[in-house]
């Protein structure tokens, strides 16, 4: 099976556990979920990722430095924001997402 | 030129959990239907049953305007910001999830079975501070009228969320008319049937039915029955 590589990045411990348990409850799903830019960096350097995930807590300021640093490191990645902190829309985001 | 999209109830997407009905106007969780993924930025319309005693654990939310309607019944409210709450039909509970909430949701009573709307929207503003707020309305207010129940306005009648959105509930003797003035330019209204049968814009709409409307000033909006009741919410278009 295809697994697709799903990197989540928020600032919330509490939300990135659930995410992560969310990501890789699905087994075509391999999800990395991490609170900080330089993990998100480091995945990025080291590991082949499909689609990233913005999560909460990340101003816009951060947000600007995040994409321009993922595009960088990964030109063809999909970044899209995820809402909602949860199981509810992900599966709809992902799918969107990734056509 | 007005353009319109209808959603009848047996289009929903459709999850029996055994102690959770639920029916989804928009894609959520394992429901996912590209056509259905947002109107503006209504996000998420579900109208579920729960068993009594019944109910969602602790779970977070983040960047989401969440307001719950129960129809039928109280829910029981925890979360992490200190609030513990009953909330019963003739009621509404708003939560700005911002940068971070968690909470549970449960039925209050052991031997009834509760029925709520749980509608989400996207905020106008990311990572705000986190809010909770719930009101009593006055249920007499909304005969053969549009009662307002939330708004972008902290002063206005309701409760208030971080969007450019205005949410009104009417009940509705057979054969009243009305025209609905959208509030703000570039704003569509979708309209939820709780009961009865309408008519919005020359469509006829049963129990369930929505129906978007867009590219309009106002609509207009007549009861085919005695017992019609309906949610107008009046939301940005522009994501």
């Amino acid at each position: 099976m295809m697994q697709t590589t799903i990197l989540y990045i928020g600032r919330d411990t509490e939300i990135t556990v659930v995410m992560n348990r969310l990501l890789n409850a699905r087994p075509e799903w391999k999800g990395i979920c991490v609170c900080t830019d330089e993990e998100a960096f480091s995945i990025l350097e080291t590991q082949d990722v499909d689609l990233v995930l913005l999560g909460n807590g990340i101003d816009l300021e951060c947000e600007k430095v995040l994409r321009k640093r993922i595009n960088e490191l990964k030109r063809n990645v999909k970044i899209i924001q995820h809402y909602g902190g949860g199981s509810g829309l992900l599966y709809g985001e992902i799918m969107t997402a990734l056509g | 030129m007005s353009q319109f999209i209808l959603h009848k109830e047996n289009t929903r997407g459709h999850a029996n959990h055994g102690w959770l009905n639920a029916h989804h106007s928009f894609s959520f969780a394992n429901y996912y239907n590209p056509e259905r993924m947002h109107f503006g930025v209504l996000r998420v319309l579900n109208d579920d049953l729960i068993d009594g005693g019944m109910g969602f654990g602790t779970h977070p939310h983040d960047n989401m305007e969440i307001i719950t309607i129960p129809l039928a019944g109280a829910i029981a409210h925890k979360d992490s910001m200190g609030n513990s709450a009953v909330i019963k039909s003739g009621e509404i509970q708003v939560m700005s999830a911002g940068t971070g909430v968690s909470h549970s949701e449960f039925n209050a009573l052991a031997d009834e079975q509760l029925n709520l709307l749980q509608i989400w929207l996207f905020p106008n503003k990311k990572n705000v501070t986190p809010r909770y707020d719930q009101q009593t309305l006055d249920v007499e207010a909304r005969h053969n009228n549009f009662q307002q129940i939330l708004s972008p306005n902290q002063d206005d009648a309701g409760v208030w969320i971080h969007q450019d959105a205005w949410f009104s509930l009417g009940k509705f003797d057979e054969g009243f008319e009305t025209e609905y003035k959208i509030k703000k330019a570039g704003n569509g209204v979708y309209a939820f049937v709780i009961n009865g049968e309408v008519t919005i814009n020359g469509q006829t709409l049963n129990k369930r039915d929505g129906l978007g409307i867009w590219d309009k000033d106002s609509i207009s909006f007549k009861a085919n029955s005695a017992d019609a009741e309906v949610l107008l919410m009046d939301v940005p278009m522009e994501l």
